[in-house]
């Protein structure tokens, strides 16, 4: 087994509590340190990115994991809560059960890396900086606790500990109407949260573990199908039941996602937060959903994943299409990203739709694509609000002359985000065509999804050719090119992308037994 | 007739009545105080009483000494509270001391 | 040799992509942005890929692959994405003729951009496009040549585009890629199909796959249309041809690399590639896509009065003539005279981009007039070009359209029946061809100047202009391609790119497939003497009409055109494909957009804020409920006890009294009690 421990804890252990040992130094800092306070924060989470990559070295990929917990690396097992038999039914059992494999390992990775770009980012934020960082690492560690969290009930705990930094984040240093944002989306992903713990309650009640005869978050013990009796209400003999289940949980996912018709959170919500908040929530928080669903859905009940595959593509390809077509119609610049993730994840859902290891594989890795490369749009666009102070496509022009670098850098990225072969993201969407053509259930879902890829390239021109070419309005002539700092945090994300785009291997190699696994789990093959 | 314990019970009952009844109805607290040196003697009668026909030695005898430096004592203090409320309000009436209440 | 086959190709591809680098970083570093650099390197490249052909002659076939991905053994036998290059005929001869344009117009443009503000910019997207164009001809992999397919879509966006702060070229670009796109999505299904069935993406894999019948009747038909997509986009067929006129608002020499004799070929050399493969249905599809397009250009380009409109109509029109050469069985001679095409073309571009630096960038022909004296270089190279275009005799032009002229016959011979249309099409475009480009040699060279100031400042251009202007008229004689001046079939070329057998076993339908290839060779020998006699003369008529027209002037043009005014109108308008398109697709889109958007903020993001409001208003009758009744009862239990509390308030009098008599009273009556029970 891989193991990697500092001082005796685990890494895993490491990578979600250094944000929280962060947030107790900046909150330990005296008030006139407070121009520090970002630099402490680009610390902790560069340390994070060290380990992520010490981590990537030692990282086996031909482990599976899965459902294996010997196919896990970094694993961390132990007993949190233990309440011994009392009145009620049984013991309560939850562990501190952390561990990564080929899907959660790139989630983590993305994670580091957007996190330390998030808090390069921040740096504009001027306004109550202790509480911001604070916050800000408080996300880190709950995004990074969802990723590596294998008890059901642990997994639970850090979706939600997420949520709380994030309102307050757009809630107190967000635009105009903030307040609107940061309620909108607090309360609609709680909504969905609440599905998700229907079914979570639902599971530990049908759940019996086959070795200890107990009830059980873990989520290993759960893909067992011995775990739930046939007569329990997600056993596999209670087949409406387990469907209604998996819907239940998918609309808890989908939420997040967002699928449509619930993705009317994510515009607001990106439009209101700061750009480091955009950018962690189009970088990370979208594919929490996704993770979710492959993670718990897909793995737990296999069943309802067939059953809907088609319903599931379909959502998807709406995403795709109908994301594509509002992004066209957008004047404001960030609007526009924002609908675009919603189509660009869209793709991620047919991939996963496909049920096949080539769809699953370009899913997991649009994921991570779409991450890097929606990073760096949301980051320009806090370049240009930077200096601007708007965001209206329809007041710029002929930027291209006076902000070169900016315009290469942007360049890059929208032709990433459009799947422009040789960077990272046309990969990935060729894997998910090829994986949802594969599927003959949901191939002519893929031959209209693609349909998108069309809209896709429409609307990034247009966008390019309203920011960037024509005549420079006389108003923006003191606007200056794209800075240091915001090069540092930009070009590294489209070295990945270009680097990703001619030697996909580099992050197909992690993931593709684990996904072969899972889908040879899903379809019942041993 | 024999004087037995009876008698000397029933003789602390009227006493401990008589004390009871001074200091409920009285409203001078010098006759107050003597209601309860009343029912302190009464006590004791029925210590001494209960002493002498239960075989119990001395011990009665000893308390009731014992109660009786407690009445001194107390007749002490309370006379010493009865002056100062004499001094503060004229008067040793103690319905008329009632500014502690509310 | 074998370094020329195995290495070489490599380092080839390279050098262009080291060349964008180098500029696009350090251009700002070297001094003249690196042209010196970027032009250096192209005739480095010319020289190598000159030895890979000739290494390609001598040794033969070379292939090679490395793994690029592999996703383990999830799905049989497709788990692994090779990458490698192949040299063979196609790619040989294609190698030369990319780098060949490629560095003349690095040379040409030299001269031709100086003092442009983006100079350097201009240098790195052309090594960018060299390197994306060498990697489309080498790639042996289907899913690889789609990688560099869009990677030249993306150079020739930033191309077209370069002037960005104009209308014209913003749109144009835009109109290029998103046209592309569209051709580009069918080809990327055409790849699925393929993979799925296949499993494989190497030309290779796939012919073999083809052959073992694991892709076979409608299926295979469906692939071979789809990917002809690709080349109906890139290569601007009807009905996506409407970009590459626009396109025309990039700097002329990207022009003429990218969008006459290059990159637009690519549809052409795609369409060879997959030529053994491509069904009886496939190939009709094709053929008649070509002629159509070749047709419609060759009529809009009669009336179009911009110099660069009318060869841009007449590449596409060109390019026509190669597809359907192909689609007809012709496909040694189509991809030859996409060689053929590729200098000329290249040659006539490039003259016209010397004649608008001469006339300080004026486009419009109606202006020129008698430039002969003032650019007589630029005249004979135009002269020499517009011949070969036109199929006169002894210019390698000629050559390659006399042998398609001839297959179409063979074509129509063998199929017979509606299918004759095809022969009778290409003969009129041959003599529309003719007329046209000497409708444009006669007015911009001959006759009077009309813009008598601009004439006056006019100038032959300089010698890094003129030179390569020279080496491509020269390139456009026949001796370069055969000894035989009127049938280059024992030429080199036609030895080296010999027609392959059709790898459809068992479905030899319709076409050249009915027949065995030796059976089509009889037509075509055949038909050859009647093709040469029928455009020769139709040629001549052509050439005939424009001088008629337009030199001796015993006609009135504008009376004419006044006459058949509403033809004229049709031609002139493009047969108004953009208006139709912006009519209905585009409109259809932006309109459909806006309604996503309604939808989107008022019925979807409104169920949501509905649901909120609903929620609040419901909260408020809850809240009224929770106020009454709730806190009600909450508050009635507070009042009883209050009650009961002043009640026992009388006991308290505050008098130790009053306390004794209930503490004695209370006694008591416990006293009682206790003895009761």
């Amino acid at each position: 087994m891989i193991e990697f421990k500092l001082l005796g804890i685990g890494v895993l252990s490491w990578m979600v509590f250094l944000p929280v040992l962060g947030m107790i130094v900046l909150l330990l800092m005296p008030k006139s340190a407070e121009k520090y306070l970002k630099y402490i924060t680009v610390g902790f989470t560069s340390v994070m990115v060290v380990l992520a990559i010490v981590m990537m070295t030692i990282y086996d990929p031909s482990k599976a994991g899965i459902n294996s917990l010997a196919g896990f690396q970094f694993v961390e097992k132990l007993n949190w809560i233990d309440i011994p038999a009392y009145l009620w039914d049984g013991r309560i059992k939850i562990e501190y059960f952390l561990g990564v494999d080929g899907i959660s390992f790139p989630m983590v990775l993305l994670t580091a890396l957007i996190s330390l770009i998030g808090a390069i980012a921040s740096f504009s934020v001027k306004r109550n900086e202790k509480g911001y960082y604070t916050m800000y690492l408080f996300l880190v560690s709950g995004m990074m606790g969802v990723f590596v969290a294998l008890d059901f009930f642990l997994f639970f705990v850090f979706w939600e500990i997420m949520l709380l930094p994030m309102y307050f984040l757009i809630g107190i240093w967000g635009g105009e109407r903030r307040e609107y944002a940061a309620i909108k989306f607090f309360l609609y992903t709680f909504f969905g949260s609440a599905f998700i713990l229907v079914v979570m309650i639902g599971l530990y009640f049908s759940s019996k573990d086959p070795e200890t005869g107990l009830h059980t978050f873990n989520m290993l013990t759960l893909m067992d199908p011995r775990t739930l009796p046939a007569d329990s209400l997600f056993g596999m003999l209670n087949e409406t039941w387990r469907l209604l289940a998996f819907v239940s949980l998918f609309i808890g996912f989908a939420i997040k996602v967002p699928a449509f018709p619930f993705h009317t959170w994510l515009p607001d919500a990106h439009v209101e937060a700061p750009t480091a908040i955009s950018v962690i929530l189009a970088g990370v928080l979208l594919k929490m959903g996704t993770y979710g669903m492959l993670r718990i859905s897909w793995s737990i009940f296999p069943d309802g994943a067939k059953y809907f595959m088609v319903p599931i593509a379909i959502i998807a390809a709406i995403n795709i299409i109908y994301g594509a077509l509002c992004a066209m119609a957008q004047k404001d610049f960030k609007k526009l990203i924002a609908y675009s993730s919603i189509s660009h994840m869209g793709y991620v859902m047919l991939g996963m739709a496909s049920l096949t290891a080539i769809g699953i594989s370009g899913a997991v890795f649009q994921m991570f694509n779409h991450g890097t490369i929606t990073a760096v749009l949301f980051l320009s666009v806090g370049v240009i609000y930077d200096r601007a102070h708007t965001r209206g496509l329809n007041d710029f022009g002929g930027l291209a002359n006076k902000m070169p670098k900016y315009f290469a850098v942007l360049i890059v990225a929208f032709f990433a985000s459009i799947g422009l072969p040789g960077l990272s993201a046309f990969i990935s969407e060729t894997f998910i065509f090829i994986g949802g053509f594969t599927n003959h259930f949901i191939r002519v879902v893929a031959i209209i999804s693609m349909l998108g890829i069309i809209l896709n390239a429409a609307y990034v021109l247009w966008t390019i050719q309203r920011l960037f070419f024509g005549t420079l309005p006389e108003k923006w002539n003191g606007l200056t090119d794209i800075s240091a700092r915001e090069l540092i945090s930009t070009v590294p994300l489209l070295v990945i992308v270009v680097v990703l785009g001619i030697f996909p291997s580099y992050m197909l190699d992690l993931m593709k037994s684990s996904v072969n696994l899972l889908v040879n789990f899903i379809w019942g093959i041993n | 007739m024999e004087i037995g314990l009876t008698h000397y019970l029933v003789l602390g009952a009227i006493l401990f009545g008589l004390g009871l009844f001074a200091m409920i109805s009285r409203r001078n607290a010098i006759l107050v105080l003597m209601g309860i040196e009343l029912i302190l003697n009464a006590a004791n009668i029925n210590l001494v009483a209960f002493s002498r026909y239960n075989g119990l030695g001395v011990d009665g005898q000893v308390v009731s000494i014992f109660v009786i430096i407690l009445a001194v004592a107390e007749a002490a203090i309370a006379l010493g509270i009865v002056l100062n409320l004499y001094n503060n309000f004229a008067t040793v009436d103690i319905d008329e001391a009632n500014t502690m209440k509310d | 040799m074998e370094f020329a086959l195995q290495k070489l190709p490599v380092i080839v591809l390279l050098i262009p992509m080291l060349s964008f680098l180098v500029l696009a970083f350090f251009g700002n570093k070297i001094p003249r942005g690196g042209d010196w650099l970027a032009t250096t390197l192209l005739f480095l490249n010319l020289a190598f890929s000159g030895f890979i052909l000739f290494a390609f002659g001598t040794a033969g076939r070379y292939e090679m692959n490395v793994d690029w991905i592999d996703l383990g053994g999830a799905i049989p036998g497709a788990a692994k994405f090779l990458a490698g290059f192949q040299i063979d005929a196609l790619t040989a001869v294609m190698l030369v003729v990319v780098n060949a344009i490629s560095a003349f117009v690095h040379l040409y443009s030299v001269k031709y951009m100086e003092g442009d503000a983006k100079y350097k910019k201009y240098f790195s997207y052309l090594g960018l496009f060299t390197f994306s164009m060498l990697g489309l001809v080498l790639t042996n992999s289907i899913l690889l040549m789609y990688v560099f397919w869009e990677l030249v879509g993306l150079s020739s966006y930033l191309l077209i585009g370069f002037w960005y702060e104009k209308k014209a070229p913003q749109e144009a670009a835009k109109k290029a890629f998103i046209v592309n796109r569209i051709g580009d999505a069918g080809f990327l299904l055409g790849i699925l199909i393929i993979f799925l069935t296949i499993g494989a993406f190497t030309f290779t894999d796939i012919f073999a796959g083809v052959e073992a019948g694991k892709l076979a009747g409608g299926a295979l038909t469906a692939a071979g249309i789809l990917l002809f997509c690709g080349a109906v986009g890139k290569s601007a067929q009807f009905p996506l041809h409407v970009w590459l006129p626009d396109a025309m608002e990039g700097p002329t020499p990207v022009s003429a690399l990218i969008h006459a004799a290059t990159m637009v070929a690519a549809g052409v050399y795609l369409v060879a590639r997959i030529f053994v493969m491509l069904s009886a249905d496939a190939l009709t599809v094709v053929t008649f896509i070509g002629v159509i397009t070749a047709f419609i250009s060759a009529t809009i380009a009669l009336t179009q009065n911009d110099i660069k409109k009318v060869l841009a109509y007449s590449t596409i029109s060109q390019l026509g003539y190669m597809i359907m050469a192909i689609g007809v069985g012709a496909y040694s001679y189509g991809f030859f005279h996409l060689v053929t095409h590729a200098f000329f073309k290249a040659c006539l571009f490039l003259t016209a981009g010397s004649v608008i630096v001469g006339m300080h960038h004026i486009q419009d022909i109606r202006e020129m007039g008698g430039l002969r004296k003032k650019m007589p270089v630029t005249f004979y190279t135009f002269l020499m070009a517009t011949l070969a275009i036109s199929g006169v005799p002894l210019t390698s032009g000629f050559l390659s359209k006399d042998a398609i002229l001839a297959s179409t016959l063979a074509f129509a011979g063998v199929n017979g029946g509606i299918t004759i249309i095809v022969p009778i099409l290409a003969f009129g475009v041959a003599g529309l061809t003719a007329f046209y480009m000497f409708r444009l040699l006669i007015i911009t060279f001959l006759g009077e100047p009309k813009n008598q100031e601009k004439f006056d400042h006019c100038h032959e251009s300089p010698a890094q202009m003129t030179i390569p202007l020279i080496i491509l008229a020269v390139l456009s004689f026949f001796a370069f391609f055969s000894l035989n001046p009127f049938s280059a079939d024992s030429g080199w070329f036609l030895n080296m790119v010999s027609m392959p057998e059709s790898i459809l076993a068992g479905t030899k339908g319709a076409i050249y497939h009915i027949l065995p290839l030796d059976e089509f060779k009889e037509h075509l020998h055949h038909a050859h003497n009647t093709a040469m006699i029928l455009s020769l003369a139709i040629s001549g008529i052509g050439i005939l009409t424009a001088f008629v027209f337009y030199y001796w002037k015993k006609v009135n043009v504008d009376k004419l055109a006044e006459s058949i005014k509403p033809l004229y109108n049709f031609s002139l308008n493009k047969w108004y494909f953009d208006e139709l398109y912006d009519k209905t697709a585009v409109a259809f889109t932006m309109g459909i957009s806006k309604l996503s958007a309604w939808i989107d903020n008022k019925i979807v993001d409104g169920i949501v804020n509905g649901a909120a409001t609903v929620t609040r208003g419901f909260s408020k009758y809850t809240g009224l409920f929770d106020n009454v009744f709730v806190d009600g009862l909450v508050n009635l239990t507070g009042g009883i006890v209050g009650a009961f509390g002043l009640l026992f308030r009388k006991f308290q009098t505050g008098k130790i009294q009053t306390y004794i008599a209930f503490l004695v009273f209370g006694i008591l009556i416990l006293y009682f009690v206790f003895r009761v029970f």
